[in-house]
């Protein structure tokens, strides 16, 4: 297992530097002479030339590269001049954040989603199924920040149930129960989508499975038919599960942007949109490059995972 | 075609999607002659007017532009924003996509290696990265949208591409001499294009909500232009005071996408032909019982007895009689063997005796099943489940796809007693342990330890006969259990069989195609055609001589018994489909002692009651 779990990070090396290059390039096609994009047209000449010498943009390509990589492996992810700190420190307080609002909403749609398409496999074509069908639909196309608008206005502002945004109260806040009341809302509506996806996905998977040879030889030992269900054939659809919900992941940290910006929450999105209307390249550069590192390395926890539950897999 | 339009509208969820997608179209499409004022007139003494408010059938937004004006011309922009993207990455990526998987080698590598890696971000970050480089904007945002896209597109195409890359007919382009882009136009292009149209079609929803959040985040469309997407951003400062300027542009991109999700779902149904015929349902615990005749009440013959058996399999207006009035029973020590072709029903016969045909598309239809007199098939199924595994239990063929894979070998074992008896962790282990032993498993200690895809062939059938044994059933079942083996193997597993009955009073129903095997093994024989029994009786008898035609054909295949592989596709012909059986004898087209009554009206099983045939004309009177 350790041989496995090494095996994965050594060859995650090759597509973090993929990651790095294709940012370095997209970065690169800035058009005209990109201090002065970044600074404005009413720069001063000097301070174009201390930030393109700032940026090493004075430099090849190639080697402008490698100094970039350089300086993040060793932690320098430059300075942000919009808020005037350091990338790195920004980056952090932002993406303890996000990890909050992201990781809760893929436990949730993890679980209701598996929960939602093993029920909904198990009595097909009963009236659950047909429910959770609905609202799977409904779930996977609508907007997340417009859901996330509708609930605020349902659970914030008519039942004030909840607080309109934020991640905590501004007096007296900061505690969980603070935390968990902010963090509901945003949560559910980024779960929502990937929800009704995995939903999907792990009914298809379930009555795929269900018809297996092995499937039949439970029932043929006499195991009790919720015990094959929700024993046999929900393990072995697990199987096509775990790797979607490593691509869902992706998918609720993309859609974490919207939902920050929806919910005022203090997140490493709402960050990315902010640094590009005011066009700090080098916070996007370093937020971009260590959000999509981070993914990387929760995607190797997806494999790890698959092949614990897998055994034919592992090697 | 039609076929598949009609298909597609047999869907209603579909049809719906195409009508609402359809509207909407038409909404857009003939805006220019509605009668809507300037969506970019504002009037700040209208702000937030209220739907059917004077002159403004949706109310006005915060600048007391019209909202009905602004959102068709919203949903305009961002039809087309959408529409395009897709298309630009179904070219880009198909391009690609075709280039990699035509000249494979080097050039695939590198490009499906750049693909792995714009996989691997987040799509968002990839398009946010790509709008800061080119700066915000509607334009740009189509791009990044375009591009985050791409690898998908890529992907599925350089699969299906490589496939036809190796074919004969682009071989044969080569060889005529024909240039690359000749080939890829001609030859390549043509049969990918319905996949790219299906990936368009399913990804075209998606880009429309992409570039609408982008526009949302304020990234796209800049003021004073305006997609649906940037009408729910400027309404979101408003949101509590005025609702319904950020619910009209929402509603309208939930509509467009799940319009667009349900047609799409509909074509890939229509598509799939496994859900055409069903094959898709959920099975039941048991298989459905139907009989449409009264239950037989004949005094059972031996332990295991089944009457009249009838199975069919209902799919779509189709009924394939599988299973045709059978009539079999074993007695305690006993081994009865069930001889036939593939098809022939012999599976679908053992399967029917504790309910475990697939169910849809199986069900039972008439006949009985007694196990100690008692009619199975009338059990509910909790009664009936307690009789699996613990009173009768199967043995089935390639263990390999019959074991779970992901359970190992002591917890499988350990729970099929355990559904049947409360014991202990403890007394599980041991009692699995005791029937590794049983059946002659070296190492049992480590072997509990294992996954099935770690064992041999030979093994994990002896796995599958302990876990048979776990309960000391009453009966057997045991389809096919040593097809997959080696002659070794096979003769080994044979022989244990053998000592358990003797030992045990097992009452074995042995399936197979082999009468080599059934020589070894089984005291009579019963053999299948068609779905019908067409002779039985003691296997030394009709070993010596058969009476049925094909009895004795199965026969003469067997090169020596006990040894070789046998097969049976030495007899000349095919069985015949069970859903559309000739009247008469069922093997008349394959038998050589055919005459013109054989295909006449039904024939009958018969005989001296221990040794019967069904034949007008058989090889020898029994
Ligand atoms: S009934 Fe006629 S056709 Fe059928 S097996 Fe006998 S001889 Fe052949």
């Amino acid at each position: 297992m350790a041989g496995y779990i090494l095996k994965r990070l050594l060859s995650a090396i090759p597509v973090m530097l993929g990651i790095t290059v294709i940012v370095f390039l997209i970065m690169a096609m800035i058009p005209g002479d990109p201090a002065t994009a970044i600074l404005g047209s009413y720069a001063t000449p000097e301070n174009v030339e201390k930030l393109n010498r700032d940026l090493g943009l004075d430099k090849p390509l190639v080697q402008r590269y490698f100094i970039w990589l350089g300086n993040m492996l060793t932690g320098d992810f430059g300075r942000s001049f919009s808020l005037n700190r350091p990338v790195l420190d920004e980056i952090a307080e932002r993406f303890s954040a996000t990890l909050i609002l992201a990781g809760t909403a893929f436990v949730l749609c993890s679980i209701l989603g598996i929960l939602a398409g093993a029920i909904s496999a198990a009595r097909q074509y009963s009236l659950a199924d047909k429910a959770i069908t609905f609202v799977v639909l409904i779930g996977i196309s609508v907007p997340s920040f417009f859901l996330g608008m509708m609930m605020i206005l349902l659970f914030a502002v008519n039942l004030r149930w909840l607080p309109v945004s934020g991640m905590y109260a501004i007096y007296g806040g900061g505690d969980l129960p603070d935390l968990i009341a902010h963090l509901a809302m945003p949560a559910l509506a980024l779960a929502a989508v990937a929800t009704g996806v995995i939903a999907r996905l792990s009914r298809s998977a379930m009555l795929e499975v269900l018809r297996q040879d092995y499937i039949r030889t439970a029932r043929a030992k006499g195991v009790p038919e919720r015990r094959v269900v929700y024993g046999h054939a929900l393990r072995a659809a697990m199987v096509s599960v775990i790797p979607v919900l490593g691509i869902q992941a992706g998918f609720v940290l993309s859609g974490a942007v919207y939902i920050e910006m929806v919910f005022q929450w203090p997140g490493v999105g709402r960050m990315l949109v902010d640094a590009i209307l005011k066009r700090d390249i080098l916070l996007v550069q370093g937020g971009v490059v260590f959000v999509s590192a981070c993914y990387v390395l929760f995607n190797i926890a997806v494999d790890v995972a698959q092949s614990l539950l897998d055994p034919r897999i592992r090697t | 075609m039609s076929a598949f339009l009609k298909l597609l509208f047999r869907n209603r969820l579909a049809a719906i999607g195409a009508v609402v997608l359809g509207l909407i179209l038409a909404l857009v499409l003939v805006a220019p002659l509605l009668p809507l004022p300037d969506p970019d007139a504002t009037a700040t003494s209208e702000r937030f007017a209220r739907p059917f408010s004077e002159g403004h059938i949706l109310g006005t937004d915060h600048l007391g532009r019209d909202l009905a004006a602004r959102l068709v011309h919203g949903t305009r922009v961002s039809l087309a924003i959408g529409l395009f993207a897709a298309l630009a990455a179904a070219v880009l990526g198909s391009a690609i996509g075709i280039a990699a998987g035509y000249f494979g080698g080097r050039t695939d590598n590198v490009i499906m290696r750049a693909i792995d890696m714009l996989m691997a971000f987040p799509y968002i970050l990839l398009a946010l990265a790509i709008v800061a480089a080119l700066g915000p904007g509607l334009r740009n945002a189509l791009i990044a949208v375009a591009a985050v896209n791409i690898p998908f597109f890529a992907r599925n195409i350089r699969g299906i591409t490589v496939g036809l890359a190796g074919r004969e007919f682009v071989d044969a382009a080569r060889l005529a001499g024909m240039g690359h882009t000749r080939i890829i136009l001609s030859e390549i292009l043509p049969n990918v294009l319905p996949v790219i149209v299906i990936g368009i079609s399913t990804t075209v929803g998606w880009m429309i909500l992409e570039t609408a959040g982008l526009s949302f985040l304020g990234l796209g469309s800049q003021p004073p232009q305006a997609d649906l997407g940037s009408m729910l951003g400027e309404a979101r400062a408003a949101l509590i005071t005025a609702p319904h300027t950020s619910v009209v542009p929402g509603l309208m991109i939930f509509l467009i996408v799940m319009s667009i999700n349900l047609l799409g779902d509909g074509v890939r149904d229509a598509l799939d032909p496994r859900l055409k015929s069903g094959a898709l349902a959920r099975p039941r615990a048991t298989t459905r019982v139907d009989r449409r005749g009264p239950v037989p009440e004949e005094p059972a013959k031996g332990l295991l007895d089944l009457q009249r058996l009838e199975t069919q399999f209902h799919v779509g207006k189709r009924v394939y009689k599988a299973v045709n009035d059978v009539s079999l029973h074993v007695k305690p020590g006993e081994c009865l063997g069930l001889i036939g072709e593939s098809g022939s029903g012999k599976s679908v016969t053992a399967l029917s005796v504790m309910g475990l045909v697939a169910s849809p598309p199986g069900a039972i239809t008439g006949g009985a099943v007694r196990h100690d007199g008692e009619d199975l098939l009338s059990l509910p199924y909790d009664a009936l489940r307690r009789r699996r595994g613990e009173k009768v239990a199967y043995i089935f063929q390639d263990p390999l796809a019959t074991l779970h894979p992901l359970y190992r070998i002591g917890e499988q074992m350990a729970e099929a007693i355990r559904v049947h008896h409360r014991i202990s962790d403890r007394e599980a282990r041991a009692r699995a342990l005791e029937l590794l032993r049983a059946v002659r498993i070296p190492n049992p200690e480590s072997r509990l330890g294992n996954y099935p895809h770690e064992m041999s062939g030979g093994m994990r059938q002896r796995i599958g006969i302990a876990m048979a044994l776990a309960n000391d059933p009453e009966v057997l079942i045991a389809d096919e259990p040593t097809t997959a083996l080696d002659v070794t193997v096979q003769a080994q597993i044979l022989a244990l069989l053998d000592e358990l009955r003797r030992e045990r009073g097992l009452a074995i129903l042995f399936i197979t195609h082999d009468f080599g095997v059934v020589a070894q093994l089984c005291d009579r024989v019963a053999v299948m055609y068609a779905g019908r029994i067409v002779e039985q009786g003691p296997t030394e008898e009709i070993l010596a001589r058969p009476a049925h035609p094909y009895t004795a054909r199965l026969i003469a295949c067997v090169p020596e018994l006990g040894e070789g592989k046998r097969e049976l596709a030495a007899i000349p012909g095919l069985p015949p489909v069970v859903d559309s059986l000739p009247p008469g004898c069922a093997f008349a087209p394959r038998c050589d002692k055919a005459q013109e009554d054989c295909r006449k009206g039904a024939i009958d099983l018969a005989g001296t009651g221990t040794h019967d045939v069904r034949c007008l004309h058989p090889e020898v009177t029994p």
